[in-house]
């Protein structure tokens, strides 16, 4: 069942390289949000309960509900527009994330430690990469701050890996989920919302070597 | 002592937060370097000791922290002095000392952490503090430095904890959970290698945004051009020398296994780089500001060299690391001095800073 939950989760991945809408892309993290609760319900069955309750309320409340919330109300209140703009061509962007997959399978393979579910590892790295590509690869800073927190899913994925050894990673995972989503979220609702009106990278490229 | 002085400091940049009074604002001030000398002044008589188990007193984090204590009370003078002149509104000056005293405050608990994850917390901390003082002017161009800051930094914090959780992995294989230096060192030889190569490959580059070498450097240039002078003397010195102790620990657990030569060459590739990104902006920049960051990022840059060279070069690379703490901070501060006179950074219209302040000049050849 974890496993299903976790291909679910790559699948997730492959369908944001090509979608178009950022409402899809808010969308899909909730949706893995979702898969997130799954999976800790199912991998952490040795740790204590109130730890449990934590994390799976973290996942539940935080990543699938609270924060796709708050973006769709950002792009609402600043007005951005619908489109992703990518760089380059979702066909391209689908191979790019479709080799990062099979390139993390493959470095899985080559893994001797029979401790670790490979596949919990794939997950993670795959999902890291792709997050980097789509900060790569938008050009807007909301899809920017959409890419990161892709990463931070991947992260969390990797720290359920050891979770039942080591709790206390877990914790400082959802710290880390926490802390660096409000103070990112927090100053682009405050400010960069405020000052440049549907934002594009373009507009921050003011400070350079001249 | 380790927690008086922690809930101490924190307490202090809480009050100096809420308060608006100047007189007040002062006094504070001084109560907090107080403090952090006592702490320091603590640390060193208590050479080797463990405290609240996360804290020790070795000799690196020792160095690092007199360094610190000692920049600290320039900072602290020229912040004040950069304020008053600047007419501040008692809000934005409130902020802009409690994110100081919590920044200065992070970095040394940071220099002292002898658990990976300590160290890694207290890094979070720095981001948001230096992220307060970079965004302290409150305009278009800071706010860009701000947003390109903790965007790069929230990156390399996620890298840095997937590292430690590489770390975690290769330790599981020699039946420990203690994921403290001086276990993972004692350890040494279990930990798995596959894993232990993914692990020190995550936490380098992660911390490289702090150190200011070459995959993520580019945070810290822009940081210190927007951030008040007195502060981006503090980003580009006793910040980068955080990014260094993080970097040297997890570096010494590698030393003692077959990893070694792989790791002297990553870190050797990365300095090399950082030396020659920075000499070729150096020679571009006009802004004396960032000309400043790149020439740390090339300091740095060589500080990486020696530790790769190993031997006599950990000690070389320890020297210049706090020679060029120093230095830079200085530089730092004096150039507030030549920004208030002319109103620009760019180095071709500051020429003649030798007839308008003589002594600073001096300051600078010194300096360089």
């Amino acid at each position: 069942m974890t496993n299903i939950l976790l291909i679910l989760f790559i699948i997730s991945l492959l369908y944001l390289s090509i979608a178009n809408r950022l409402v899809t892309y808010i969308r899909v993290l909730a949706l893995q949000g979702f898969i997130l609760f799954g999976v800790t319900f199912l991998a952490l069955e040795e740790i204590n309960t109130l730890n449990l309750v934590l994390i799976l309320l973290e996942t539940v409340v935080f990543k699938a509900v609270a924060v796709p919330v708050f973006l769709s109300r950002l792009i609402k209140r600043n007005h951005i527009t619908r489109e992703a703009e990518p760089y380059l061509p979702n066909f391209v962007s689908l191979i790019i994330t479709t080799v990062i997959v099979v390139v993390t399978v493959l470095l899985a393979n080559s893994i001797k430690d029979t401790h670790v579910d490979k596949i919990f590892f794939i997950v993670a790295l795959s999902s890291l990469f792709a997050g980097l590509y789509i900060i790569a690869s938008r050009k807007k800073i909301i899809t920017h701050v959409m890419g990161y927190l892709i990463i931070e899913n991947g992260v969390f994925v990797l720290s359920l890996a050891v979770g039942t050894e080591m709790p206390m990673l877990v914790n400082l995972g959802v710290m880390l989920d926490i802390f660096a989503s409000v103070l990112i979220l927090g100053i682009f609702l405050n400010k960069i919302g405020d000052v440049f009106k549907d934002v594009n990278v373009d507009q921050l490229s003011n400070l350079k070597d001249y | 002592m380790t927690g008086l002085f922690l809930t101490g400091a924190y307490t202090i940049g809480g009050l100096l937060f809420v308060n608006r009074n100047k007189r007040i604002n002062s006094l504070l001030l001084i109560a907090y370097e107080i403090l952090l000398w006592g702490f320091t002044i603590f640390a060193c008589f208590n050479y080797k000791h463990t405290e609240l188990d996360y804290f020790a007193f070795d000799s690196l984090g020792i160095l690092l922290l007199i360094t610190l204590s000692i920049i600290s009370i320039p900072a602290l003078i020229h912040s004040h002095l950069y304020i008053s002149r600047q007419g501040e509104k008692p809000q934005s000056r409130s902020i802009y000392f409690a994110a100081m005293v919590v920044l200065l405050t992070s970095i040394s608990a940071a220099y002292l952490a002898n658990h990976i994850a300590v160290v890694w917390i207290f890094a979070e901390l720095t981001t948001l503090s230096a992220s307060a003082l970079i965004y302290h002017h409150r305009n278009k161009l800071a706010l860009e430095g701000t947003w390109k800051y903790v965007f790069i930094c929230a990156i390399s914090i996620s890298l840095v904890f997937v590292g430690i959780l590489f770390l975690s992995l290769s330790l599981n294989q020699a039946g420990d959970k203690d994921l403290s230096f001086a276990n993972l060192m004692a350890h040494s030889q279990e930990l798995n290698p596959f894993w232990l190569r993914l692990a020190f490959l995550f936490i380098f580059t992660g911390f490289t945004a702090k150190i200011g070498l070459v995959p993520m450097y580019t945070a810290g240039i822009d940081a210190k051009d927007k951030a008040p002078g007195p502060a981006a003397a503090i980003l580009s010195s006793v910040l980068m020398n955080m990014g260094f102790v993080a970097i040297f620990r997890t570096y010494a657990i590698l030393a003692h296994t077959s990893l070694y030569h792989w790791a002297n060459t990553i870190i050797f590739v990365a300095a090399i780089l950082s030396i020659f990104v920075a000499t070729v902006y150096m020679m571009k920049v006009m802004n004396i500001k960032r000309m400043f960051a790149y020439s740390s990022i090339e300091h740095m840059g060589i500080v990486m060299l020696g530790v790769a060279a190993g031997g006599i070069g950990f000690y070389a690379a320890i020297l210049h690391v706090i020679l060029h703490s120093f230095v830079k901070s200085s530089l730092f501060f004096q150039y507030n001095q030549v920004y208030r006179v002319f109103q620009d950074k760019n180095i071709y219209h500051s020429g003649t800073t030798s007839s308008i302040t003589p002594p600073g000049l001096w300051f600078f050849f010194l300096d360089l």
